[in-house]
């Protein structure tokens, strides 16, 4: 226990075309405050759905098992409830908006966040100010706060449109769903760096990822890896060349002899 | 999934609690008998002092309907309407003289208070004491329509300074008889179509408006439609005539009482635009849609049609439909002078069992015109939604060019949208494009706005408001506002 995230003996289903299918099939897993954790493991593992179930999606059923965040039963808050207690989920494909302006949406959410945590609104100009400097710093072009969310956007313009509302949404604890997959080396750099300057002992983070190369240059405390709906062995992050290395098929041949 | 049942039981909740403009005024009235035939049309012309060429013009529309049978090919069904069963005349009573706000009952005054449409032009002109952050709003000059006649007209003063006419068609018949008389059912002739008709013969009140050569009409013009009385049909009539290079903006606002029977709406408008002019025309329709069983509500068929007659003239009808159980209505342009634009800009918003059959008509007649059509349609509960549309190229419109887009938004597994377009070209030179959508609210963005910290019903508002956004931008500022709250009003907890 760490009394900032733990998550016991969770179990979640969905409903894909009427068929219950069972993803999550007990995950422990926690998360101290100020740590960066990664989860790797091969596809289909059930790395998304863990972000789901966290983030409260109602198309994921939880079956078994609880999730404490900072003390409170995230499983009986809606998602709006849980991103107003700082919980954030950077989308593996953000979703498109149609005639929703960017800069209109994220100061909405900003409000929204801020009313909830009993903080003063932003005004206009100074959100706009805020949104501005964090948008140069991932290397956005000025235009993408005009534009409408995620429309148009390329894979990489996305991803750091997602780093953007972390930024801006201040989050505690933020979920990073393959951020970088799609990413270009400058790219990623950029989002890696956007994730490091969050990082402070108020900011844990959960990462989502196939690549070592991410890891590289956001180092994380841990290394889960993750199959058949279980985290099967954790390690420091000298585990992510490893896994490079040797693929997952040592693991998997543990995790099925223990 | 339970939220999908949570939110169908929010739906059910909505229904009358909703309308908030469902009250009824106590006020004394002077109500004409039920029923239809030529002697009611004799006292309401008669209660009009109107002089004998609008009575036989009266008498020969109504001639003309006798004969007519009510339209069928609308997607819109109700049970057949008893036109004897109705009255054709109800007015507040009032004493004779001339108009003014001291003389308006104050009891009216209260109504339109209550309903938030500013008739107290001193104290709009002062712009006392705006709460902070609140920028003051241009005046807007308001004719306001109680069932069959226009109980007050503001800022006609000014308006006058510029040469600009804005008073009740009734007034406009006795200042203006010329004016008149040369342009009523130039656009809509009496015997247009069944409702049309109808209106012609039996037509109360309703907007004039007259912008001279070369005039900016220096504020919006605004007319306010209440039906109060009970069995009362509305049938209001408005025209605007727009000269060489002048331009107005012209808004139109609606409400009615909650009543379990439904009440007949059956208007009129007639758009004129010369050489050069322009006229905007942006109608905010709340008409009192009925319960959430489909009890009550008004049936709306109104025929609306501008003529761009004069070289560059310009008609742009901007329409968010929210209101009525029944609605039928295709705001047209007819293009004849040559580059003339015509524009329809539409929202149409049905939920509970609400029924909309709406679209417009493009006529291009004239060389080099030009025609954009933008139609979104959003369906909820078990209400049906149809955009039907016409757009029609003649033989001598060589470089007409029209844009369609039509995009229907679903809410929930009960309700439809459908999309009728009708084009006929019969110029190889014209160009017509159409483009359309079928989407529904996805789990996805709503999720995505709920992870973001928005309340579901605010994600539901922020998609639905961009959905609409290129719809909404055409409207004035001022009414861009109450359209976008009127939205989230017509569909709040409809999410599924």
């Amino acid at each position: 226990m760490t009394q900032f995230l733990d998550i016991s003996g969770l179990c979640a289903r969905i409903d894909a075309d009427g068929q219950e299918k069972e993803i999550l099939k007990g995950v422990d897993l926690s998360i101290p405050p100020g740590e960066v954790h990664a989860i790797m493991g091969p596809n289909g593992s059930g790395k998304s759905t863990l972000s789901y179930a966290l983030a409260g999606r109602e198309d994921y059923e939880v079956t078994a098992g609880s999730i404490t965040f900072q003390g409170k039963n995230l499983l009986e808050m809606e998602p709006e409830e849980r991103a107003a207690a700082g919980l954030f989920l950077a989308f593996q494909s953000p979703i498109e908006l149609p005639g929703v302006n960017n800069a209109n949406f994220l100061r909405t959410a900003v409000n929204a966040v801020r009313r909830a945590r009993g903080q003063d609104e932003l005004d206009a100009v100074t959100f706009l100010k805020t949104a501005r400097a964090a948008a140069k710093e991932l290397a956005m072009a000025p235009d993408m706060l005009k534009r409408n969310v995620n429309v148009g956007f390329s894979g990489g313009e996305k991803k750091r449109n997602e780093v953007l509302q972390m930024t801006l949404l201040q989050p505690s604890f933020a979920i990073l769903d393959e951020t970088d997959s799609g990413l270009d080396v400058d790219a990623l750099r950029i989002v890696a760096e956007g994730v490091n300057r969050l990082r402070s002992p108020g900011f844990s983070a959960l990462v989502i990822t196939h690549h070592q190369r991410l890891l590289d240059y956001l180092v994380p405390d841990r290394i889960h890896v993750m199959a058949n709906g279980r985290i099967i062995h954790s390690g420091g992050p000298e585990l992510a060349q490893q896994i490079d290395r040797e693929g997952y098929t040592r693991f998997l041949a543990e995790a099925e002899a223990a | 999934m339970p939220a999908v049942t949570e939110t169908r039981e929010a739906v059910e909740k909505l229904g009358q609690s909703s309308y908030k403009w469902g009250f009824e005024t106590d006020i004394d009235m002077d109500v004409a008998p039920k029923g239809l035939n030529e002697d009611t049309i004799r006292l309401i012309s008669a209660r009009k002092e109107e002089p004998e060429w609008l009575l036989e013009w009266r008498l020969a529309a109504f001639r003309v309907w006798l004969k007519m049978d009510d339209p069928k090919w609308a997607k819109v069904s109700h049970p057949p309407i008893d036109f004897q069963d109705l009255h054709y005349y109800a007015a507040p009573k009032k004493k004779p003289g001339p108009k003014s706000l001291e003389e308006v009952d104050p009891e009216l005054l209260r109504t339109y208070e209550k309903l938030g449409i500013p008739l107290h032009e001193q104290a709009m002109l002062a712009g006392v004491e705006l709460p902070e952050g609140e920028t003051a709003r241009p005046p807007v000059a308001v004719d306001a329509v109680f069932d069959s006649v226009s109980v007050v007209t503001t800022f006609r003063k000014n308006l006058e300074e510029a040469g600009v006419i804005f008073c009740p068609i009734s007034e406009a018949v006795k200042d203006h008889p010329d004016l008149v008389r040369q342009y009523l059912g130039s656009v809509v002739p009496a015997g247009d179509n069944f409702y049309a008709a109808l209106n012609s013969a039996v037509f109360t009140d309703g907007s004039f408006v007259y912008v001279p050569k070369g005039v900016r009409c220096p504020m919006e013009l605004s007319t306010y439609f209440r039906i109060n009385a009970r069995n009362t049909g509305q049938f209001e009539r408005t025209l605007i005539v727009v000269e060489d290079s002048a331009s107005v903006s012209y808004l139109e606002g609606c409400t009615a009482p909650m009543r379990d029977e439904n009440q007949l709406h059956a208007a009129v408008v007639e758009l004129v635009a010369m050489e050069d002019a322009s006229i905007k025309y942006s109608t905010v329709q709340n008409w009192y849609p009925g319960d959430e069983n489909g009890r009550g509500g008004i049936y709306n068929f109104v025929t609306k049609r501008g003529a761009c007659r004069g070289a560059r003239s310009k008609i742009s009808w901007t329409q968010v439909e929210t209101g009525s159980a029944i609605t039928w209505k295709y705001p047209s342009c007819i293009l004849q002078g040559e580059g003339s634009v015509g524009e329809f800009y539409s929202v149409a918003v049905t939920n509970n069992h609400q029924q909309a059959d709406t679209g417009t008509k493009m006529i291009h007649i004239g060389r080099n015109t030009r025609s954009t059509i933008i139609a979104k349609t959003i369906s909820a509960g078990r209400s049906d939604s149809t955009y039907r549309g016409l757009v029609r190229v003649l033989p001598k419109a060589s470089g007409a060019r029209n844009f369609t887009q039509c995009d229907s938004l679903l809410i929930g597994d009960q309700c439809g949208a459908h999309t009728v377009p009708y084009i006929e070209n019969r110029n190889m030179g014209a160009r017509i494009e159409h483009e359309a959508t079928t989407s529904k609210i996805s789990e996805d963005q709503l999720f995505y706005c709920r992870q973001r910290g928005l309340s579901e019903e605010d994600s539901v508002g922020l998609i639905v408001n961009g959905f609409c956004r290129d719809v909404l931008k055409e409207l004035p500022m001022e009414f861009a506002v109450e359209a976008q709250k009127l939205l989230q009003i017509s569909l709040e907890g409809s999410v599924g």
